[in-house]
This record gives C-alpha cells, structure tokens and sequence, in this order.
C-alpha cells in the first residue's frame, strides 16, 4: 500500500476525534485538512515503520493547540448540538447531545486526553507520546478528566430533573 | 495480587491489561463498591463518546481532503502547473469582475470534473483491501444507497461486452456535495472508475469532452442534472469505447 493510500485510511479517525475536540463539523473538517497538508510537507521527518497513525495525531494536537494559543475558539459544541446524528430514540439523542455539552466545559488539555484513550482507543504510552506529556502527567489528567465529566454530566442531569419537577 | 491503584482500574476499563490482573481487578472490585461505582462511570464515559462520534467514521471522505494526503499528486505537479493555475484563476476573477458574468462558479466547477474524477481515480483504484466500500455482490443494494445518498436516480453501466465488471462502488464528498463512484476491472485486473455527481440545474447537456490528468485518460460529459467522468490509464480509444457504452446506457 503506497504512503498515499495510507494516509488516506487514517482521515476517518483523525475527523472523529477532530469532531469530537474542536465541536464544530467545519472547524473540524479545517483541522484535520491543515493536519494533513503538514503531514505532506513533513513527510520525510516521518520515519517508515514507526507509527503514522500517532504521527498525525501529534501533528493535529500541535495545531489545535497553536489555535488555542492564538485565541481560536475552543470548542462550539452548541453549533453541532442541532445536527447530531441520532440513532435510536429521544433519550439517546439527549445523551449524545449531553455529551458534546460536557466535553466543551472539560478544559482542553483535560478534552484531549479523554479523547485520545476512551475514543480513539491508545495507549497510555501512545497518548503520552502524541501530547509530548511524560506518561505520569497523562494519568493524572486522564484521571481528573473522568472526574470533571462525570461531576459535569451529573449536575446537566441535576438540571433536567429539576426541570422535570 | 499486588496492591490495586487507580491507574490500574483505569487501565483495567481501557482495555490495556492483560487477562490476569483483569481478573484480580474484578475480585478487587466485587469487594469495594465506591471503585466500583466509579469504574462504571468511566465505562459508560467511553460508550458515551462513541455513541457520539462513531457515525462520522462512515461520513463519506470530503474530497478536498484526499487531495490534501495525495502524495503522488502532489509531487507529480510541476511548478509551472501550479503557476500556470494561479494565473488562469486572476485571469478569470478579472473578467468576471469586469463584466460582472454570473455562474462562473458553475463553469469552474465544471472545469474541475474531470480533475477531480482523475484525483479519485488515481487514489481508489490501485486499493487491493479496500477499492470499494460495497462491492458487486451487492449491485442493487449499492446503486440504490449512492442514489438514496446523491438524491438522484443512478444507474451503474454494465461494461460485459467490453471485458469490464462491475467491482463495486464508493460514496465521497466533493465541494458541490455527495460524489458517487463506481469501479469497474477486466481480466488483465485493469480498472476504470465512473464518477457521478450531481451538476448545477440548468446545467446545459453537454457532448463528450476528453482529458487528460497525471496519466489518466478521464473521459466527461454532462446528462440533465449529472456530471459524469469515466476515468482509466488505459488506451484513449479503448476507454473512449468504454465511454460510449456508459454514455448509451446512461442516457435512456
């Protein structure tokens, strides 16, 4: 398989977890097409039998947080609650739309952790390594992001109860 | 059994240990309810985000961005091509602002079918996993999910006389919305694609037109409201055949 068509395989996962770290579908779609146009011009910095997929990853974090930096927007999660795609019934569209909610409130290095392990399913060691954190920092962050969202979705279903009443 | 940290019931919800200590996990969980509780919750976090965000593994791929990891393309594109484009797209700006034509962006589009089509082409068609999404054995179900997905009826030619079957067929997504692709292959395991999408209304019909992209002979043509581009690295005359086939077929 050519390089090309390599790179071509990855574009699936790099726009879900895009999706679910920037909010915005179009913001998204911008991230991972800028992601990929510097994983070209760096290509030879790319070494052949280590990891692509972690590679891209790394360079999409190094461009989300240069926009954070900059002062971009850090998550519009309200833009893209409208249209979810829902399967099932209206619960589970209140559960997936209480989801991009609460990730908008995780601060973004928290986001990004979560993401990169319960979503995209790495490793510890790859986490580490595609956020440039030594694996120590990654626990402690992975930890108080299951916390804060777990703290932050309950009190959303505080608020529906109450609501309820 | 060693001592259980946190990490531990992390790694245990990810996934990441072995079937052992898995085991020593769950015994320690059975007798400690508040982990317990909270490795539930970690549990349905992750559920939780793929039932979010799996559907947009099956978004079909935005074209520009297969441009964008084309590797071949890139590199095989001269500067002065690159140049040359530039100076065509000022050139255009300046007579469209000069007598305010309308439509220019349709033209432009238009321009870029058979590019596009080509792009698609040289991407998919070497795939040996993964040249398609639905494959031939699932002809019926295929043409009706890309004209469910296109919004117009399709039709898939049938190439058997010209030594060509029908492989299967992909859904991308291009600047003016869904493309549909078919991919056909002979015995020489030779491949062209048919790239369908849907054109500006009040588009005029047009005959064929031929081009020529990185080495792929794109022959296209516009029928009602579909753009068609029938894509190949084979002979000209060959895929022209190919091409007037589809065109016949296509067009009753």
């Amino acid at each position: 398989m050519s390089l090309q068509n390599e790179l071509i395989q990855h574009i699936p996962r790099l726009r879900r977890y895009a999706r679910a770290l920037a909010g915005d579908a179009v913001r998204a779609d911008d991230l991972v097409q800028d992601t990929l146009e510097r994983a070209l011009v760096k290509l030879d910095l790319w070494r052949p039998g280590s990891d692509l997929r972690a590679w891209l990853f790394t360079l999409m974090h190094n461009l989300f947080v240069n926009q954070i930096r900059a002062g971009g927007p850090v998550h519009c999660e309200l833009d893209e609650a409208s249209d979810v795609p829902v399967r099932g019934g209206q619960a589970d569209a209140l559960a997936v739309r209480d989801i991009h909610v609460a990730l908008g409130k995780l601060p973004s290095e928290q986001r990004e952790v979560i993401l990169l392990v319960g979503l995209e399913q790495f490793s510890y060691a790859e986490a580490a390594q595609v956020l440039g954190l030594p694996l120590g920092t990654v626990m402690s962050r992975l930890s108080r992001a299951r916390e804060r969202l777990r703290e932050i979705m309950e009190g959303q279903a505080v608020v529906k109860l109450q609501v309820v009443k | 059994m060693s001592e259980i940290t946190e990490d531990d019931m992390h790694a245990y919800v990810d996934g990441l240990l072995p079937a052992e200590r898995r085991v020593e996990i769950e015994a320690w969980l059975a007798a400690h309810p508040e982990d317990e509780a909270r490795v539930r919750v970690w549990r349905m976090q992750n559920r939780g985000l793929h039932e979010a965000f799996d559907s947009v593994l099956n978004e079909p791929l935005p074209l520009d961005m297969v441009r964008a990891a084309s590797v071949r393309h890139r590199a095989s594109r001269p500067p002065w091509r690159a140049a040359a484009a530039a100076l065509a797209l000022v050139a255009t700006g300046l007579i469209g602002y000069g007598i305010g034509v309308r439509g220019q962006p349709a033209a432009m589009e238009y321009a870029a079918l058979p590019r596009d089509a080509a792009l698609a082409h040289v991407v998919f068609s070497p795939e040996q996993r993964h040249p398609v999404e639905v494959d031939a054995r699932h002809a019926g179900h295929l043409v009706s999910w890309l004209s469910k997905r296109l919004g117009h009826e399709l039709h898939a030619p049938d190439f058997q006389a010209q030594g060509f079957a029908l492989l299967g067929g992909r859904l991308l997504s291009g600047q003016a919305g869904p493309v549909a692709q078919f991919m056909y292959e002979d015995k020489q395991a030779r491949r062209v694609t048919l790239y369908v999408r849907r054109d500006g209304a009040g588009q005029a019909d047009t005959g064929f037109r031929h081009a020529r992209e990185d080495g792929v002979e794109v022959f296209y043509w516009v029928d009602r409201d579909l753009g068609y581009a029938l894509s190949g690295a084979i002979d000209q005359a060959e895929m022209g055949r190919l091409a007037d086939a589809a065109y016949r077929q296509i067009g009753r």
